[in-house]
């Protein structure tokens, strides 16, 4: 167990700290031909599933009218950046009923912090 | 043709660098000593008997065994099998250099065991409608015709015990090797179970 660990390891990556319902800006490395840059991706986290090295996130966005959704394995090299846009608050951990909400109802509200 | 043994010890994913998700299976591999050399003079062929996974107390080994370890001057080991290898001293170790990423090897196991199944699962039967009254689900049907041959022929599938036999797995790639831990990492699956015993071979 502890060897395959470690094998896992080399591969894992620093993940900045989110919570699902937060809206996050991917910046995806898209290799084209022989030339490689950087394409962002924002949507909300609906989901995250898996531990180590097998962790995935699905991110879900509206895109032109058309819901667009993408599941990017946390520590994947393809992953440039990942930036939290915004919090969410929301009571579920899988938030698939977004899928079937429309317009001002598909907005995860956003959550507020309070400072001391 | 290179060999090696090796315990599996389960499985995980790696990316490569185009980070493509590639799903690997880790496995312990040597190092192994050579414990006889057969001669096609003395044992009518030739190949190298090698040692895997070492027993560090003397009692679990039987007396027969102990002399035959000690006659090639080795420790003791729990799995002994034989490779057509040549040029290779009793008492040369083999280890998981021999193998370098991209080489394409040969993966022999224990599969695990299923039980007693029925032949569906054993031997890809269709068998019948689940539902509409129908009382034909998992059974075999007819085994045979009539008067001829008046009996069931050889080889015809029916229930029994299925798996915990040796399955044999060719053309795996190698993804990755690491000599400092003796590990290799073959892309895809292998027989048995997490520590299963498992001969590896690389032609050339």
């Amino acid at each position: 167990m502890e060897m395959i660990r470690s094998v896992e390891e080399a591969f894992v990556r620093e993940i900045p700290p989110f919570n699902i319902g937060d809206t996050l800006r991917i910046n995806v490395r898209v290799v084209e031909g022989d030339k490689e840059r950087i394409q962002p991706f924002e949507g909300v986290v609906i989901a995250r599933r898996g531990s180590g090295i097998k962790e995935t996130i699905m991110l879900r966005k509206v895109s032109y009218g058309v819901g667009v959704e993408r599941i990017f394995p946390l520590h994947s090299p393809v992953i440039e950046k990942i930036k939290v846009v915004r919090r969410g608050d929301v009571r579920r951990a899988k938030l698939y009923y977004l899928r079937q909400k429309k317009g001002k109802a598909a907005k995860v509200k956003e959550k507020e912090i309070f400072r001391r | 043709m290179t060999g090696i043994l090796g315990r599996k010890l389960g499985m995980t994913q790696v990316f490569d660098d185009r980070g493509n998700v590639i799903p690997v299976t880790v496995i312990e591999a040597g190092p192994c000593s050579v414990v006889q050399v057969k001669t096609r003079d003395k044992d009518g062929y030739d190949a190298v008997q090698i040692g895997f996974d070492e027993i560090r107390k003397d009692k679990r080994v039987t007396r027969p065994m102990a002399g035959h370890f000690k006659k090639a001057g080795v420790s003791f080991f729990r799995v002994l099998r034989e490779f057509p290898m040549a040029e290779l001293k009793v008492g040369d170790v083999i280890t998981v250099e021999r193998f370098q990423k991209g080489d394409r090897v040969t993966a022999s196991g224990i599969s695990k065991g299923k039980g007693f199944q029925g032949v569906m699962k054993r031997h890809g039967y269709g068998g019948g409608p689940g539902s509409h009254g129908s009382m034909f689900n998992r059974a075999p049907g007819s085994i045979g015709a009539s008067s001829f041959p008046s009996r069931v022929w050889k080889n015809k599938g029916l229930p029994g015990r299925m798996g915990r036999r040796k399955v044999t797995i060719r053309n795996l790639a190698v993804v990755d090797v690491r000599p400092e831990q003796n590990l290799i990492l073959i892309k895809g699956a292998v027989p048995g179970p997490r520590g299963a015993y498992l001969e590896l071979r690389k032609e050339g």
